[in-house]
Parts: structure tokens; C-alpha cells; sequence
């Protein structure tokens, strides 16, 4: 329908909004391939539904469980995996960061020769790739259980994730401070620390808060694979249906995470 | 038709923005607002909608009144109220023709609104709304795409949509350029008077108010401080609505303004660019 | 010239070190001290519930565990496609089924849109709670209750997408406009046609944008999701460690590499799009 006859049917007070696809060919194989595909996707989920009926109970239980969350009968267990938990948050974090910075400035573009950049890309592209319960099994093995191969792991992932964002930050900063202070013939070193870090510093502070929080919660899971903390005591709990330690455990998490959530935003606050 | 008894509003921060205004006006009279910023122009407006909830007194539109409605008999009234806004308030992602329509909603359910089906007849009046302000041929365009004088048309035409008994204008013209402010007002007026429409036009430009209204009132700190005719304001009812120090200061412009209609008819079209820094040395007391 | 010029740096130096008075320089002293000793003592901790001698060891361990990975076995390769697919689906499924109750919530949880105060608190506890627990977590639940299998998969995938929508949703809510959510109240529309022409076209890019960027998450998480026994491909990976197939190990990792490439192109592509 062209824009005359679209003018004359509205005139007529018959009108249809455009479509968000104007093509209708393009449009209808579009949802026909939506619909195949989410048609085929939930054939494809296989229910056991006599399991689920008989864990539906369970479920219940499970529920119930939060309104009675045991913290004492497990205290000593949950207390060391607590500990570990925080201990290897904190470590992996500074660790991380310290070792992110490198390898940031080494994935921006403009100040980083091709080879270092791609190198350094290609860290933080295994690093963000794989889920940190991967790369924890993969430290497991090398590193043996507990926290070591935890802290590592956190450590490996917050690499990635914050040299990515830091990189970007350095290649979006205003080249003509960089050019200012390099025109009054300033080492390499003097650079980063008079142009570079004043326009990123803020950001990575704030970053560095949020990312605190990720590898708090996942230190609660790399536990499941043998990398200490938090996540193997409530694996334990879990497979011996101890629902009241595994709810105290789990309102913990929550606890810590909106405190954290808290601590941060005020420090966000501060350093802007 | 609509009227206003001891109208107060005092804010939660206990800020009063209105003090027992009392005012009537009568089917299609044109009423322009003027006064200092802070002076509670916008409050006034948005008090007869209950956009803002007024603290004290009573608002009757044609025999209805509006303070103690529940928020259902609110729609109905809502919808005998057009109002046109200083930003627009056009929503940018849709296109005009759904902006206009957006002015029938008080009319229609959620999902006949939500899937776009309005009845036939709404459709053909939306699309002669927008012939009349001359945007027919935009139907399509999203509500971003156009110039801020088209902008205000479509939100004219949304207001007009609904049907109003009267018409809240909050601001027209203060993000237009003087060429375009006029023909806006001119369009209100107009539109006023083909439809019988009082309108309550809250402006900051006392010589567009002079041109286009039927009767000014001047609004001070909350209260009501002129009320008559457009030829009637002079410099000493200047100083009473905006203050004695400021409007010194502005010697230049307070002539002009008292100079003859023709005068600041002519020197608007001849000297937009004269008239927009005049403004703001009456309004920016 | 050569005397001049210490001079005068040294007055700036003076000048600058006046910003911080004493008392600030000492605080942060004492801050770094606090933080450098908190580290230590964590490092500490961990140290002491760690085995020396298998660190020792890593790098020839590291070094067998690569060697053993390569060649990686290709021919495994035609049995991971149904896992793979099962990987997506639960990804796919799980973020429909997360955005469908993130959507609700956030307009319970936007300061501008919630009914009341109290269903405000309860909403955002919602986002939270959905927030703090990883979906591995939820997986493992899910999967005591549900059984082992693709559903509680998604469910769990479902569950963490709530807290990430909702909140990043909420947050843009909180941002949009008021003047053209009054004009729409102004026409006497009702409530939600108020959130439907006033509201959602304002935050509809939003939207669009932070689903796709949770699928693509949710890719990744749904890739781990078959450790706790919730289907996918993690299921295969976890049969193959546990049998020391590293060879196997070593084809499923390339397979997640790729999968999450091209998810991370796709979403990049579609979010470019909507901007």
C-alpha cells in the first residue's frame, strides 16, 4: 500500500499502524521460523511428570524450609565455608584487578602495539567464554581441591571481565589530553599515569566494587566442582536434603549480596 | 463553565503555590495566564485536571464537581479537558497518527487501545484533526522525525481528539521561535472559536497574551493580582504582576508593549530576533 | 636557567601537596594499611587450607592435562549436537520465560510506576533475592525437586533472568520522561494505558536490548547448567571428566567456545539494531 491510498484509507477512518517489518515476506518467514523454532524447542523438553509430581512435595518442603532456615546445626560448616567464600573473594579480586591492568592497557588499541593487542584480546576472550565452573574444573585438577583453585579461578575471570571494560574506557578517552601530555615529551610510564589513569581511575573503582560482588556470588557456586568456599557446603546440605541449612545458607548469600550492593553504591557515590 | 472557588495549593514541602483563587469563565473565552515564574501558573493549570491534587477549595466544570471525583468519574471528567504542553509531550517512538489517537483513550479499553483497533469514525476524525493543523501527509512518521511547531500541532490535535469543553495550555509557545509561537497561538485561537472552546493558556510572552486572548489574568506569589481586559494592561499592572525593580530595568519592552496592537503586530514579523530578547527581560522576573 | 628550575618545581610541589591536609594523608595511609593487611591475612587463610605439594606440581599437571586434550577427538563430535541444541534451548527458553516475569516485576519495582510502597519493597526483594543466587544454584535445586532433565534447566535459567531483567528494566522505567506519561493521564486514559502509550515506548529499546544481552549470558550459564545434572551440554562435559576423556573434554570446549562466539555476535548485532 503506497502513502496515497494509506492517506485515503485514513481518511476513511481505516488505519493500521506499519508494521515493525515492512517487507511482508521477510516478516512472515520471520515468524514462521520463530514459531517452528519454539515449536520444536518445547517438544523437545522431555518432562518426567511422575518425578516432578512426586517432587513437588519436596518442593514444598523446600519452601517451608525458608520460614525455618537452621543456622546452628551446620553453624561450623557453614562458618568455615563462609570464611572461605570471603577469603578467596577479597584475594581473587585484588589479584585480578592487579593483573587486569596490564592486560587492559595491552587491549587498547591506540596505545598498544598489534601483537600485544591481539595476545591480550585473546586472553579476555578465553576468559569471558568460558563459565567460571569450567575454568574451575580445568584449576581443580592442576591446583588440587580448595580455595587455591578457587581464588584462581576468580582471579582468571575477573581478568577478562575487567580488562575488557577497562581496554574499552582507554580507547574511548580523550586523545587530546593523551597528545597534550605527550607533546611535553613524557616517557611511556608518565603517560598512562598523567593522561591515561586520571580519565579512567573513577570508573575503574566503581567496576572494581561491582566486580567484588559478581565473584562474591560466584564463589558461592565453583564450590560445587571441588574450588572450596560456600558452594560445597550447600552441594552437601542439598544432596542430603538438609533444606533448613540450605535455606540458612541461601538467605546468607542473599544477605551478604545486598550488603555488598549497599557498600558499593556508597562508595560509587564517594569516588564521583 | 469552569470555575475555580478558593482554589489553595500548598506543597508537602509547604511551599503554598496557590492562594484561594477564585475565578469563573465562561464557554469559549480565551484566558491567558501571565506572571513570574514560580508564581504557580503551571499549578493552576494542572490543579482543574487534578494532574496536581489541589489542598483546598472546589473546581466545576459545567456543573460538575471536580475535586472529589473518584479516580473513574476523574477519567470521565479528564476527558472534557484537552491540554497542549510546553515540551510536547508527544511520545517520540510512536507515530503521529497513534499520538493523535492517544487522545481518545479515556474513551476506549485497554486492549482495543493496546492492539490499535479504534472504532472507524475516531480514525476519520483524528485524520481531518491533522488536515486542519496541515499535517495529513506525516501520518506515518514517528513523533521524533518532525519539527517542534509540527510537534505542537499533533499535540493539539491528540488534545482535540478528546472532544474537549475546554482546553488547558500549559506553555505553548516557550520552546518555539517567534514566528512559529504565533501561528501556534493563532491556531489555538482559531480552533477555540470554531469549536466553542474556552481555553486557559498559561503564557510567559505578555504580547503574544495581549494578541490572542480574550482576558488576562496576572498571577503573583498564588494569588490573582490583575484580571480584565488585554488593553487594559499597562505599565503600572506590568509592575503589580511582575515587581517594581526588575521591570525598571526592562523600560524598553514595557513601551513597547503599551504601544498599539498594529506596532507589535508589525515588529514581530519584522524583527523576530528584537521580540525574543525582549521576552525574557518581561518574563525572566 | 639550570638553578631556576628546581626552584620553581619545588613551589609547585608545595602547592600540591597542600590539597591533602595531614590529617586526610593519614587516613589514607591508614585505609591503605587496613586493606593491604585484610589481603594479607585472607591470602593467609587460603594458604593454610591449601596443599603445597599438588601447587608444586600444576605446571606438570597442567602440562599432562594439555597433552592429553590434544588431539581432541573429533568423531565425539556428531554425538554433541543434540546436547548442544538442548544448550540452547534451555537458554532460549529460560530467558522467555525469565523476561515474561522480569517484565511485571520491574513495573513493580519502578519508584514511578509501583502501585504502592509495600508491593515496591516486595518486588524489588524479588530482583534480589533472583540476583544473589547463580543459576548453577537454582539448577541444583531445581533439580532435587524436579528431577534431573532440560526443564529444570530452564527454570533455573528463568529464576536469575527475573533479577538481571528487572532490575536493569526498573532502573530505565525510573529514567523516562514524566511529561508525556502526565499528557497521556491528561486524555483521562486508565492506568495502563497510561504504562502501555505513556511508559512501555519509552523503554521498549531498553527492553529489547537487555533480553537479548541476557540470552547471551544465558548461553554461557545454560553451558554448565548439565554439572548439576539440568541438561545440556554439561551433562556430556561432565560424563567425559569423569571418565578422564580429556579428549572429549577438549571437543566440548571448542564446541562452547564457538556457540558463545556466535551468540555474542548475535547479540551485539540485534542490540545494535534497536539503538
Amino acid at each position: 500500500m503506497n502513502q496515497q491510498e494509506r492517506l485515503a484509507a485514513a481518511e476513511q477512518g481505516l488505519w493500521k499502524p506499519l508494521p515493525l517489518i515492512r517487507d511482508a515476506r521477510y516478516r512472515w518467514l520471520l515468524i514462521i521460523a520463530a514459531v517452528v523454532y519454539l515449536l520444536l524447542a518445547v517438544i523437545s523438553i522431555d518432562v518426567n511428570w511422575a518425578r516432578v509430581a512426586e517432587g513437588l512435595s519436596r518442593g514444598m518442603n523446600f519452601i517451608a524450609a525458608f520460614a525455618s532456615p537452621d543456622f546452628t546445626s551446620r553453624g561450623g560448616d557453614i562458618l568455615d565455608g563462609l570464611i572461605e567464600s570471603l577469603t578467596m573473594t577479597l584475594t581473587s579480586t585484588v589479584i585480578g584487578i592487579l593483573l587486569a591492568i596490564p592486560v587492559g592497557i595491552g587491549a587498547a588499541r591506540n596505545i598498544a602495539p598489534l601483537p600485544v593487542y591481539l595476545f591480550c584480546r585473546s586472553i579476555i576472550a578465553i576468559s569471558r567464554t568460558f563459565q567460571e565452573v569450567i575454568i574451575a574444573i580445568l584449576f581443580v585438577v592442576m591446583f588440587g581441591f580448595g580455595p587455591l583453585a578457587g581464588m584462581i579461578t576468580l582471579a582468571f575471570a575477573t581478568i577478562g571481565f575487567m580488562a575488557k571494560l577497562l581496554a574499552e574506557d582507554i580507547e574511548d578517552i580523550d586523545a587530546r589530553q593523551v597528545e597534550a601530555i605527550r607533546a611535553t615529551g613524557a616517557r611511556w610510564l608518565q603517560l598512562m599515569n598523567y593522561a591515561v589513569q586520571p580519565q579512567v581511575m573513577p570508573r575503574l573503582i566503581g567496576l572494581s566494587m561491582y566486580r567484588l560482588d559478581i565473584n562474591f556470588r560466584e564463589s558461592a557456586v565453583i564450590g560445587i566442582v571441588g574450588a572450596g568456599g560456600i558452594g560445597a557446603t550447600l552441594n552437601t546440605s542439598l544432596s542430603r536434603y538438609e533444606y533448613e541449612t540450605a535455606a540458612a545458607i541461601l538467605l546468607i548469600i542473599i544477605g551478604i549480596v545486598m550488603a555488598t550492593e549497599y557498600i558499593s553504591s556508597h562508595v560509587r557515590k564517594w569516588v564521583q | 463553565m469552569l470555575t475555580l472557588t478558593d482554589l489553595t495549593k500548598r506543597y508537602s514541602t509547604g511551599d503554598r503555590a496557590l492562594t484561594q483563587v477564585s475565578l469563573h469563565i465562561p464557554e469559549g473565552q480565551v484566558v491567558a495566564l501571565i506572571g513570574p515564574s514560580g508564581a504557580g501558573k503551571s499549578t493552576l493549570i494542572r490543579c482543574v485536571n487534578r494532574l496536581v491534587e489541589p489542598t483546598e477549595g472546589r473546581i466545576t466544570l459545567s456543573n460538575t464537581e471536580l475535586t472529589s471525583l473518584s479516580s473513574r468519574q476523574l477519567r470521565c471528567a479528564r476527558r472534557r479537558m484537552g491540554m497542549i504542553f510546553q515540551e510536547y509531550a508527544l511520545i517520540d517512538r510512536l507515530t503521529v497518527m497513534e499520538n493523535v489517537l492517544s487522545g481518545y483513550l479515556g474513551y476506549t479499553g485497554f486492549w482495543r487501545s493496546f492492539l490499535r483497533r479504534y472504532p472507524q469514525p475516531v480514525v476519520s476524525e483524528a485524520f481531518r484533526l491533522l488536515q486542519r493543523v496541515g499535517l495529513e501527509p506525516f501520518i506515518d512518521k514517528r513523533a521524533d522525525e518532525l519539527s517542534g511547531g509540527q510537534r505542537q500541532r499533533v499535540g493539539i490535535a491528540r488534545a482535540l481528539l478528546q472532544s474537549p469543553e475546554i482546553l488547558l495550555v500549559d506553555e505553548p509557545t516557550a520552546s518555539l521561535d517567534p514566528k512559529t509561537s504565533r501561528q501556534i497561538m493563532r491556531l489555538i485561537k482559531e480552533l477555540c472559536a470554531e469549536r466553542r472552546l474556552a481555553a486557559i493558556i498559561n503564557i510567559h510572552d505578555v504580547a503574544l497574551a495581549q494578541l490572542f486572548a480574550d482576558r488576562i489574568i496576572g498571577l503573583r506569589a498564588g494569588e490573582i493580582v490583575f484580571d480584565g481586559l488585554p488593553d487594559q494592561l499597562d505599565a503600572e499592572i506590568l509592575t503589580r504582576i511582575y515587581g517594581e525593580e526588575d521591570w525598571n530595568t526592562a523600560a524598553e519592552p514595557e513601551a513597547e508593549i503599551e504601544s498599539d496592537l498594529e506596532a507589535v503586530d508589525t515588529r514581530v514579523q519584522t524583527d523576530a530576533a528584537g521580540l525574543k530578547r525582549s521576552v525574557p527581560a518581561v518574563g525572566a522576573v | 636557567m639550570p638553578v631556576r628550575y628546581p626552584d620553581h618545581s619545588t613551589n609547585l610541589a608545595d602547592a600540591r601537596w597542600k590539597l591533602h591536609t595531614t590529617r586526610k594523608q593519614i587516613l589514607i595511609w591508614l585505609a591503605w594499611l587496613l586493606g593491604i593487611s585484610l589481603f594479607l591475612l585472607c591470602w593467609k587463610q587460603i594458604s593454610d587450607n591449601t596443599m603445597w605439594v599438588f601447587v608444586e606440581d600444576a605446571p606438570r599437571q597442567g602440562a599432562d592435562l594439555i597433552s592429553r586434550m590434544l588431539p581432541p577427538e573429533w568423531s565425539y563430535a556428531h554425538l554433541l549436537w543434540k546436547p548442544l541444541w538442548d544448550t540452547i534451548t534451555i537458554a532460549t527458553l529460560g530467558t522467555l520465560l525469565g523476561i515474561a516475569m522480569a517484565f511485571p516485576c520491574a513495573f513493580l519495582a519502578a519508584r514511578n510506576t509501583t502501585p504502592h510502597g509495600l508491593i515496591r519493597s516486595a518486588a524489588l526483594m524479588v530482583i534480589v533475592s533472583s540476583r544473589s543466587i547463580n543459576s548453577l544454584i537454582w539448577a541444583m535445586l531445581l533439580v532435587t525437586i524436579l528431577g534431573p532433565g532440560i526443564l529444570a534447566g530452564i527454570i533455573a535459567i528463568a529464576l536469575r533472568s527475573i533479577g538481571f531483567v528487572g532490575k536493569l528494566l526498573y532502573e530505565a522505567i525510573e529514567e523516562i520522561h514524566p511529561t508525556p506519561v502526565e499528557a497521556i493521564a491528561a486524555t483521562g486514559a486508565s492506568r495502563m494505558q497510561v504504562m502501555s502509550y505513556g511508559v512501555l515506548p519509552q523503554v521498549m529499546p531498553a527492553f529489547a536490548g537487555i533480553s537479548i544481552y541476557r540470552w547471551d549470558i544465558n548461553i554461557r550459564e545454560s553451558t554448565v547448567l548439565g554439572l548439576v545434572g539440568a541438561g545440556g551440554i554439561g551433562l556430556q562435559l561432565n560424563a567425559a571428566i569423569n571418565t578422564l576423556a580429556w579428549d572429549k573434554v577438549s571437543i566440548i570446549f571448542i564446541l562452547i567456545f564457538a556457540t558463545v562466539l556466535v551468540s555474542e555476535y548475535i547479540s551485539a548485532k540485534v542490540r545494535k539494531a534497536f539503538i
